[in-house]
């Protein structure tokens, strides 16, 4: 069975929620539809207060190369271009739409077929998963296209379907591999159509059995598709650990993963051009998991985008009185919600509530040099050295013992015995001497 | 709605913690302390008792004077001290000798650097060598004569006969040194692997069991409290190196299986080298750590002055440690070619 080879941690798996069927989650009635649904500049709208639009109707057109379109996930009127408060509590431009019915526009086909050959050629793929605003659904939300037009210095040989899941509690991809089997590998077949390879792998955890065997049963019909069965072990959904788990490669430092080769995509993203190309659906849903040990229920669900987390929340019993906080995400690395109003994105993976003696952070003591940290790091780091040098704003050190590495996993906070925040200081650290690196004139 | 936790990620952490893995490394010194109690009875019982609260409270002493802040002997890691000066020391070892012990321990090598994490050298063995250079007789066995006072409870053991209470090591540099061939010195019942295996009698309260020692160190490795390299490079050198010695000449040099039974090798390889705060982080520095501490530890036993060279070479190892530091772990990968 194959993994990544340096570091790690195994948090405890907590895969509540992977019995629930995915549900399409009630409408509500209004949606606030950010512009800033991916990484990269916010999209720009082009509807106006008053307009009608239909599901699926363009709203906002992408802004540059790294950007990506927005549609509209209701049909009804738009209320107003205003700033809405995301999950942190920050505001960003969105716009704002009043729902009546549910009328989607007529250009989608909207069958439950399964449409398995595939038309369009390479060029037309790229642009029609440009025009429908894919993007990354693992958690950076990278426009699709965008990994699909590598830079000419680099020649892929595969794609990766990251169905890893390494983040305890999330099932929304496994419930997809289990529900949507074919849609997923003919979703990887145009992947590899996309970038002239003829190679596929699907690495999924040892945990998901079910899904492993389903999938490699199926795969048997789709030529180049092949399932890897995966360790237990998390970062392996990380993309620079599962390309080297999968084909034992490793990304440059400061380099691109196309530079092995491989092009990875989450499950999510290769369903979401499944549909985008098959279906000529654009992306204005998303798959998402409701849970926690506290939870009042364990469900997966489909969301319209721009669907508040707290109107989700009601839908599932309320809050629980126990939950201390509430993250969106993974528990590993997902990001704690200040502001329960936010609209879902594209990228919205799950709201997680876990109880204060989950979650609450002990007192840090001192560090006991005991390098479990320093074990743990999967890009070969010595987080206690970062964070010290972070703490006394040694810029140099800090560079030159490779802080920019970081891929902010959270393996080193979640071993430290004394629980040092180590991750605090070095995101902090590591976003200095990224600028410091960046503002220098290029040789 | 309660107030709600907003801090970044991760947001949940592991099973590790200091305490737990203070009360791990006890629990992997308990069948030493054991076989010590079940050999000595009541003075081992007093070694170890004066040596813990000796310990915890000095900590304890200087953190309120001398620091601010919460008391940190919860962490457990005095107690730890504790146990480790204990089995450093002979069964019959005075209470004011444990005393001088756990005040060089605590006092001078761990708290005046400022507590757990910023020491340079193991505790236990600093007030180990200093009380073998003040005090060479009541801490070596070759002159092995318990005191017939300085216990707050039980008796001196019963004092065995100077010879057989010498350590091993002690006795055949004596012997060697009088010019009797090792084979020889070799037929002393006190010299057999069985003894030294389950139970020996002279040395220090944790010599006594290999077997025990052994134990501990196990439940350590299952606990993923520590990685084995440490101790493994320590005594494959020994054995490599003092087993070459041995090649070269059976009649002047000890046998490698001897080297590794005894003198404390195993008390100093599994739990005083391993310390996390005083050994280096990353794999390959503790392979060269180890392997320093074996090649000096059987320089001393060879050539030096004492018949015992592992507290020595882990402390003189321990003064390298900043500099092991250096040597970076493996990076994930190398950096990319400019195009
Ligand atoms: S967060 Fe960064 S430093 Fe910490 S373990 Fe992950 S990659 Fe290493
Ligand atoms: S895990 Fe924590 S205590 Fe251990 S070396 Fe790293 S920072 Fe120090």
């Amino acid at each position: 069975m194959r993994t990544f080879k340096m570091g790690g941690v195994h948090p405890a798996d907590k895969k509540i929620s992977k019995d629930a069927a995915i549900e399409k989650l009630p409408i509500p009635k209004t949606v606030y539809i950010s512009m800033g649904q991916h990484l990269g500049a916010p999209a720009e709208p082009c509807v106006a207060p008053g307009d009608k639009v239909k599901v699926g109707q363009l709203i906002a057109n992408a802004t540059g190369f790294v950007s990506a379109p927005v549609h509209s996930s209701v049909s009804g009127t738009v209320k107003s271009i205003e700033m809405v408060k995301d999950l942190a509590g920050k505001p960003g431009k969105a716009v704002v739409i009043d729902v009546e019915g549910d009328e989607w526009v007529d250009t989608i086909d909207r069958s439950e077929t399964v449409v398995k050959e595939i038309t369009l050629d390479k060029k037309q793929i790229v642009e029609r998963i440009k025009e429908c605003g894919v993007v990354g659904l693992g958690g950076a939300t990278f426009p699709t296209n965008v990994k699909l037009s590598p830079p000419p210095t680099a020649t892929p040989t595969c794609v990766i379907i990251n169905g890893a899941e390494c983040e305890p509690y999330l099932t929304s991809d496994y419930r997809v591999m289990i529900e949507k089997p074919d849609q997923l590998l003919i979703g990887g077949t145009i992947l590899m159509k996309a970038l002239g390879v003829d190679k596929c792998y699907i690495g999924i955890e040892e945990n998901k059995p079910e899904a492993i065997k389903l999938l490699t049963e199926k795969a048997k019909e789709y030529p180049g598709v092949e399932v890897v069965k995966l360790k237990k072990k998390y970062p392996q959904g990380g993309e620079k650990q599962l390309i080297d788990a999968v084909i034992g490669k490793k990304v440059p430092s400061m380099g691109l993963p196309v530079d092995t080769g491989a092009v990875v995509q989450n499950v999510g993203t290769a369903f979401a051009v499944y549909e985008a190309v098959q279906k000529n659906k654009p992306l204005f849903e998303g798959i998402m998991t409701v849970t926690g040990d506290c939870s009042k229920e364990q469900r997966n669900f489909v969301h319209r985008v721009g669907t508040p987390l707290s109107f989700i929340m009601e839908h599932c019993g309320g809050v629980p009185e126990d939950a201390a906080k509430i993250i969106s995400g993974g528990p590993m690395m997902g990001k704690a919600i200040v502001n329960i109003d936010a609209p879902t994105l594209k990228g919205t993976s799950s709201i997680l509530y876990l109880t204060e003696a989950q979650t609450k952070r002990k007192p840090e003591s001192n560090c006991i040099r005991c390098g479990k940290c320093v074990g743990a790091c999967p890009m070969g780091l010595e987080p206690y050295l970062l964070n010290k040098l972070g703490r006394n704003n040694m810029f140099d050190e800090l560079e030159a013992h490779k802080v920019y590495d970081c891929i902010e996993c959270g393996c080193c906070s979640f071993s430290c015995p004394a629980y040092i925040p180590l991750l605090d200081t070095i995101r902090q650290s590591k976003a200095a001497v990224m600028k410091i690196m960046k503002s220098r004139p290029k040789k | 709605m309660n107030k709600l936790i907003v801090s970044p990620s991760p947001h949940v952490h592991g099973k590790d913690n200091t305490r737990r893995l203070m009360g791990d490394v006890i629990i992997a010194l308990l069948p030493a302390v054991l076989v010590s109690i079940y050999f000595f009875g009541l003075s081992a019982i007093h070694l170890v008792a004066v040596s813990v609260v000796a310990c915890v409270a000095i900590e304890y002493l200087i953190q309120k004077l001398f620091f601010k802040g919460k008391s940190t002997i919860g962490d457990l890691s005095a107690i730890v001290t504790g146990v480790l000066l204990a089995l450093n020391l002979p069964v019959c070892s005075p209470w004011w000798l444990i005393l001088i012990g756990a005040v060089v321990a605590i006092g001078i090598a761990k708290m005046t650097f400022g507590g757990l994490g910023q020491n340079l050298f193991n505790p236990a063995l600093v007030a180990r060598v200093v009380l073998l250079v003040s005090f060479p007789i009541l801490m070596t066995g070759s002159a092995f004569h318990a005191p017939e006072s300085g216990y707050l409870f039980g008796n001196a053991p019963e004092v065995v006969d100077a010879t057989s209470g010498a350590t091993p090591l002690a006795l055949v540099k004596e012997q060697l040194a009088k010019g009797v061939a090792m084979d020889e010195i070799m037929k002393d019942p006190n010299l057999s692997y069985s003894q030294m295996l389950f139970a020996r009698m002279g040395g220090s309260a944790g010599e006594l069991s290999a077997i025990a020692l052994l134990l501990g160190f196990i439940y350590l490795l299952v606990r993923r409290v520590i990685k084995p390299y440490i101790s493994l490079s320590i005594l494959i050198t020994v054995f490599v190196f003092s087993g070459l010695l041995y090649l070269g000449n059976p009649a002047k040099f000890v046998d490698p299986v001897f080297n590794l039974l005894t003198g404390g090798l195993l008390l100093g390889a599994f739990f005083m080298a391993t310390d996390y705060v005083t050994s280096p982080m990353t794999t390959k520095g503790q392979i060269i750590f180890g392997v320093g501490i074996g090649v000096i530890t059987v320089l001393i036993r060879t050539f030096g002055a004492y018949p015992e060279g592992v507290s020595f070479a882990i402390l003189i190892m321990n003064s390298t440690v900043p500099l092991l530091n250096k040597i970076q772990p493996k990076r994930f990968a190398k950096e990319a070619q400019k195009k």
